[in-house]
């Protein structure tokens, strides 16, 4: 079964059509990766999979839960749907040990002692561990990016959606961002992941979605995608970003 | 000035007692109103945030005399008539919390909205991300400003003198219409004013650098 659903959803911003009719399912272990022009609604598109944002027409089932279903408990769905931002929006009045522990703690009730060892596990296979007691604002964004990615999997997440997790880092600190995600992949947690990383797409991914103007236009597997890309749309789109 | 003070110490005192005791209520409770009405004025539900703005409205922009007077002569034709120093706090407590509403709703919102998404895609409710992440970082930021509202809040406390509220304020009116010594009376209550606003202004200076 499908643990994304999207069934003919449209989402507006006042009168500005961003996602329409948009079909399309992920399954569990799935690495889906979304690509597209700048302003083609895919960050709407990923933030609709965990409620960030509403859809305003058609059905979405994340999980089990009906997005469109008012009494849809969303904080219950996020436990299960993590989420990785461009800007790392990790707590600023937090040390990185306390970021990736508040959450097991108040949300899951998790004991403080199992809570520490899973912390700690999880910044030695992000490779931080000496920055446990270190504030965000001393990290670097690509050191900030890898801590956001272990605190969204203390949650012991199904999925984790990804919105572009390397476009606000400099050039050196985005393979180490790139290399705890295929981490994540290995782990066999499904991920939706925005990106212009297209190396990620074409080796990690199993999925590769290509939206433009907030229409899908190409679902298929990676390969297929980069060397026999069906619409120009897509191709005008590949011929720009691959050539540099 | 030394004279009238040793005669009159006790009274000198017993108003400093009540503004100090007056302040303190009224710093409390206002911070606590204060905040909870700043934190409904970001709320996502509309009619909390207009709940919120009426509040802040009405009580930032009715004098503080008005709205005490309201409580010590108004409010007693249909509740039980409190006397001037509850009628007094409770005016200065109501006036305070609207400035400290807007001086922490502008912290609140200062906080970018990309720690509350954070929280919330972390799985936290909005309270709990008020609570943990929020709140704590814009209380940080409104530490400056909300020193300013709580010297205020001590001076403003001079307005219990009119409803017989046993300050300060209140006690030097007493004496100098008693001794007819008008001008030394009111610059002991000028001193003793002082002594309670001065450390709390240096304090807030040095927190402020302190944080900065």
């Amino acid at each position: 079964m499908a643990i994304i659903d999207f069934k003919h959803v449209d989402k507006f911003y006042g009168g500005f059509h961003v996602l329409k009719d948009i079909n399309f399912r992920v399954n569990g272990g799935e690495v889906v990766v979304i690509v597209g022009p700048s302003g083609s609604g895919k960050s709407t598109l990923i933030r609709t999979i965990n409620g960030l944002e509403r859809i305003n027409d058609g059905s979405l089932i994340v999980d089990g839960k009906d997005m469109t279903d008012k009494s849809t408990n969303f904080n219950e769905l996020r436990r299960d749907v993590g989420m990785v931002f461009q800007h790392f929006n990790l707590y600023a009045n937090k040390t990185v040990l306390e970021n990736i522990m508040l959450a097991p703690r108040i949300v899951l009730h998790r004991p403080e002692e199992e809570n520490h060892k899973e912390a700690m596990r999880l910044l030695e296979e992000v490779n931080l561990v000496e920055k446990a007691n270190s504030y965000p604002h001393q990290l670097s964004g690509g050191q900030q990016q890898r801590i956001a990615i272990a605190r969204s999997l203390a949650m012991k997440p199904k999925v984790i959606l990804f919105d572009e997790p390397t476009s606000a880092l400099d050039p050196e600190m985005i393979q180490d961002v790139l290399d705890v995600m295929k981490l994540v992949a290995q782990e066999g947690i499904t991920m939706v992941v925005v990106t212009h990383e297209m190396g990620f797409a074409r080796e990690v991914g199993t999925r590769v979605v290509f939206l433009a103007d907030g229409e899908i236009l190409e679902d298929s597997d990676p390969k297929s995608f980069f060397d026999h890309p069906q619409t120009k749309r897509a191709r005008q789109f590949l011929s720009k970003v691959i050539s540099h | 000035m030394w004279q009238l003070f040793t005669q009159n110490w006790q009274d000198f005192l017993t108003g400093f007692w009540h503004t100090i005791l007056s302040s303190i209520i009224a710093l409390v409770f206002s911070f606590i109103l204060g905040s909870g009405f700043a934190i409904l004025e970001t709320n996502p539900n509309k009619f909390w945030r207009g709940v919120a703005k009426v509040y802040v409205e009405i009580f930032r922009n009715i004098p503080l005399l008005v709205v005490t007077m309201f409580f010590y002569l108004v409010l007693p034709k249909v509740l039980p008539a409190m006397n001037g120093f509850t009628a007094g706090t409770i005016g200065l407590t109501l006036y305070t919390s609207a400035f400290i509403a807007e001086t922490v709703r502008s912290g609140l919102q200062s906080v970018g909205t990309g720690q509350m998404e954070g929280c919330l895609a972390n799985g936290l409710s909005y309270w709990q991300a008020m609570k943990n992440v929020i709140l704590p970082q814009a209380l940080k930021i409104t530490i400056p400003p909300l020193g300013n509202q709580f010297i205020n809040l001590i001076k403003n406390s001079s307005v219990l003198a009119f409803v017989a509220g046993m300050d300060l304020m209140y006690q030097g009116d007493v004496i100098a219409s008693n001794t007819f010594q008008t001008i030394p009376t009111y610059i002991i209550v000028g001193i003793f004013y002082l002594i309670l606003t001065l450390p709390l202004s240096y304090y807030m200076q040095y927190l402020e650098k302190k944080l900065a």
